[in-house]
């Protein structure tokens, strides 16, 4: 019992530690990244190629001072930033990297990460309110209303997909795809839900509520040492969340692209997965404008939502009327 | 004592948030009070004067040659446009004749920094509304074009080049033919911050019907230069006023048809383009001659000159003394800055100072109307706005 206990607990440090040194490395990533677009070179200064700017950056976040505003709710201002970070990691407990490598392994795993994607707009409200500043209410309040909008036609693609694979197992859903990925007959909802995850974790052309030209960051605003890097880093891993949801539904889980090519470990396809999600996401920061913000909304109720709903009708009828289903 | 009915009403005041001096994207020092309801902009009150520095009061104490630097630094980001103005003004109250060669020369950097103003604007557009990369596009060809200004004058941004008489000195050897390897690459940038706008539908959805104004009321506010020409006025005054060699230049003025954003920044592209077209032509016509008047009452004379002779030693010394003493008289200079009509309007007293000079900045019409213009738009839109009109505070606050 307590040896069972104890191998859990290290692969859970394991997993976070490396889960929170790939999402240091993924703003490295990203600075890099949008520099080459840009034509200019990003971090080259502090290691070799700026591999080591984001110990940099961490360190100075933790030295510099957490100003606490007198006017604002002590308690629940420092407790907003623990709560989004904390639920970030959470939904990393039931990702497969491997055929037998969840930490957790849940037959309703797909309802877990909903779940979990859902209490995360909490800390958002609880960091806008708690700072009783005009403009953080105002950031964590459009940026709710996005996460919730969004959330919606998220949920109708997932149930789309399960409804095909019968199961809320993500294992059984990779299982499913080992002869055809899911993204060739879903192609369509694989585009709504690339968008509606950048629309989820506040992303550009999303990122209203962080815009400097408007609000100045939002909801975030009062936030200035180690709080606002937790908010950073729980921003950044909600990203590569979104994107390991997104592997796992429509490109396969850690399965290898061509059968040949399955000697090498399903952990290495499912990180090459995710480095071209991470490049899709820095590009789309890179070349769009920003919507604003009743376009945004429009767009998540009045396209999005009917497209994703149509889809699921669709996808009902078809398994009901070839008779291919199994219960 | 009864409660009158009036009394018990209460005035409903509204939202007000104040878009403060010191903002990202306020384009210099801006205090705006919007006075929202909800989320639509009810009243937008520009509070200005923040970058006040004196300069009409200060010009009147310095000579002529002394005043000049003073309009570099008014439209800080094109600069030898608002010099050549005041350049012109002087030459119009003293009568003197500026050499072809010179002209050409003006001509030359008029269209640098009209391509200059335009980057600029295009790309810190672009910033506000969201899209980062042409905003570092931009500032790279802008350093390009900041490399030429400080090839001929020594200074990146405020050259004090343009003076009275022609410029200040001539250009270097191999000048054109950087020149020249600048405009060919040129247009290939513009194609590539075009393609990254201008059909992008988040654009077109961020821009299209925001700040529409129609011609009548352009005319009514001031407006002058692009703005007038986004909403259908054909009035571009290189070519309706023309002044130095732009009569012999041939190029198109675009015109838009709608009067909102999206048409300005077509038109800033598409100026660009012109401009390009123009430093072409201007590279083959210029010849050999004179980069300054050779009257040496009215510029500094050369160097080789004053080594030699004692009436060019004399004039020297008068010459950054003294300076120009011009009769009392009195001349309103205008000429198509990047901005729109910048105007010079110079009264002199028979001394070597001016009396009074009145500067007339497009910026201030612009901002006049941007209550008018974001009626019942978004907070969002407001920003689009103050972009679209290329405010710059140096001019409007001077």
């Amino acid at each position: 019992m307590i040896f069972f206990t104890v191998i859990t607990l290290c692969k859970i440090l394991i997993l976070i530690v490396l889960l929170l040194i790939a999402v240091a490395y993924f703003t490295l990533a990203e600075r890099k990244l949008l520099a080459v677009i840009q034509r200019r070179r990003g971090p080259n200064v502090v290691g070799v190629y700026g591999l080591l700017q984001p110990l940099s950056d961490g360190l100075k976040l933790l030295m510099k001072e957490i100003i606490l505003p007198s006017n604002s709710n002590q308690t629940l201002f420092l407790i907003a930033p623990m709560l989004t970070f904390v639920i970030s990691l959470l939904g990393w407990a039931v990702l497969p990297f491997d055929k037998y490598a969840t930490l957790a392994e849940l037959n309703l795993g797909i309802l877990y990460i909903l779940g979990i994607s859902s209490v995360g707009v909490y800390g958002i409200i609880i960091s806008g309110w708690a700072s009783n500043s005009k403009y953080a209410f105002l950031g964590a309040l459009r940026s709710t209303a996005q996460m919730v909008s969004y959330e919606v036609s998220l949920g109708f693609i997932i149930i789309v997909i399960v409804i095909c694979c019968e199961s809320f197992n993500i294992n059984q859903i990779i299982y499913f795809q080992k002869n055809i990925w899911f993204l060739i007959p879903f192609f369509p909802l694989f585009l709504i839900f690339f968008i509606s995850g950048l629309a989820e974790t506040n992303r550009h052309p999303f990122d209203l509520p962080e815009a400097e030209a408007e609000l100045v960051s939002g909801y975030n605003v009062e936030y200035s040492a180690m709080t606002f890097a937790l908010f950073s880093l729980g921003e950044y891993s909600n990203m590569l969340l979104m994107s390991s949801l997104n592997i796992i539904l429509f490109f396969g889980g850690w399965l290898s692209p061509l059968s040949f090519l399955s000697f090498l470990p399903g952990s290495f396809w499912f990180g090459i997965k995710i480095i071209l999600f991470v490049i899709l996401y820095v590009l789309m920061r890179a070349i769009l404008p920003r919507y604003r913000y009743d376009q945004l909304m429009y767009l998540g109720w009045k396209v999005f939502l009917p497209i994703s709903l149509g889809y699921l009708i669709l996808t009902f009828s078809l398994i009901y009327s070839f008779d291919a289903y199994n219960y | 004592m009864k409660l009158k009915k009036k009394d018990l009403i209460r005035e409903l005041k509204n939202f007000t948030i104040n878009f403060g001096p010191q903002h990202p994207a306020a384009h210099g020092v801006l205090r705006l009070i919007l006075e929202l309801d909800g989320e639509v902009v009810k009243k937008a009150d520009a509070h200005i004067g923040l970058l006040h520095r004196g300069t009409e009061k200060l010009i009147e104490y310095k000579n002529y040659l002394q005043a000049l630097p003073y309009f570099d630094r008014l439209d800080y980001v094109s600069m030898m446009a608002q010099e050549h103005t005041y350049s012109l003004a002087i030459e119009k109250l003293a009568n003197i004749n500026v050499p072809r060669r010179a002209q050409i020369i003006r001509v030359i950097f008029l269209e640098i920094t009209r391509i200059l103003n335009h980057l600029l604007a295009v790309g810190c557009h672009s910033m506000d509304v969201g899209a980062m990369t042409p905003f570092l596009w931009a500032f790279e060809e802008r350093e390009k074009l900041l490399e030429f200004y400080e090839r001929v004058s020594g200074a990146r941004m405020h050259s004090a080049y343009i003076r009275p008489g022609g410029v200040s000195l001539d250009l270097p050897l191999g000048f054109l033919d950087d020149l020249y390897l600048f405009v060919k690459q040129f247009s290939v940038r513009l194609d590539e911050i075009d393609e990254m706008l201008t059909n992008n539908r988040i654009w077109k959805e961020r821009l299209v019907d925001i700040g529409v104004i129609s011609a009548k009321k352009a005319t009514e506010w001031g407006f002058s230069g692009v703005m007038l020409r986004g909403s259908g006025l054909s009035w571009d005054l290189r070519k309706h006023q023309p002044y130095e060699i732009y009569p012999e230049l041939d190029f198109a003025i675009p015109v838009g048809s709608n009067g909102d954003c999206y048409d300005r920044y077509l038109i800033r592209l598409e100026e660009m383009r012109q401009s390009l077209n123009i430093l072409s032509q201007a590279i083959n016509l210029i010849d050999e001659g004179l980069s300054k008047s050779n009257n040496y009452k009215i510029t500094s004379p050369l160097r080789k000159d004053f080594k030699l002779s004692m009436e060019a030693m004399i004039h020297h010394f008068k010459f950054f003394t003294e300076n120009l003493v011009i009769s009392t008289s009195e001349t309103y200079t205008f000429t198509e800055a990047p901005k729109g009509e910048f105007g010079v309007y110079l009264i002199s007293n028979d001394t070597n100072k001016p009396y009074r000079c009145k500067i007339k900045a497009p910026g201030f019409g612009h901002l006049q109307a941007l209550n008018e213009m974001s009626k019942n738009h978004l907070i969002a839109d407001v920003v689009t706005i103050i972009g679209t009109q290329d405010i710059v505070f140096g001019e409007v606050d001077r």
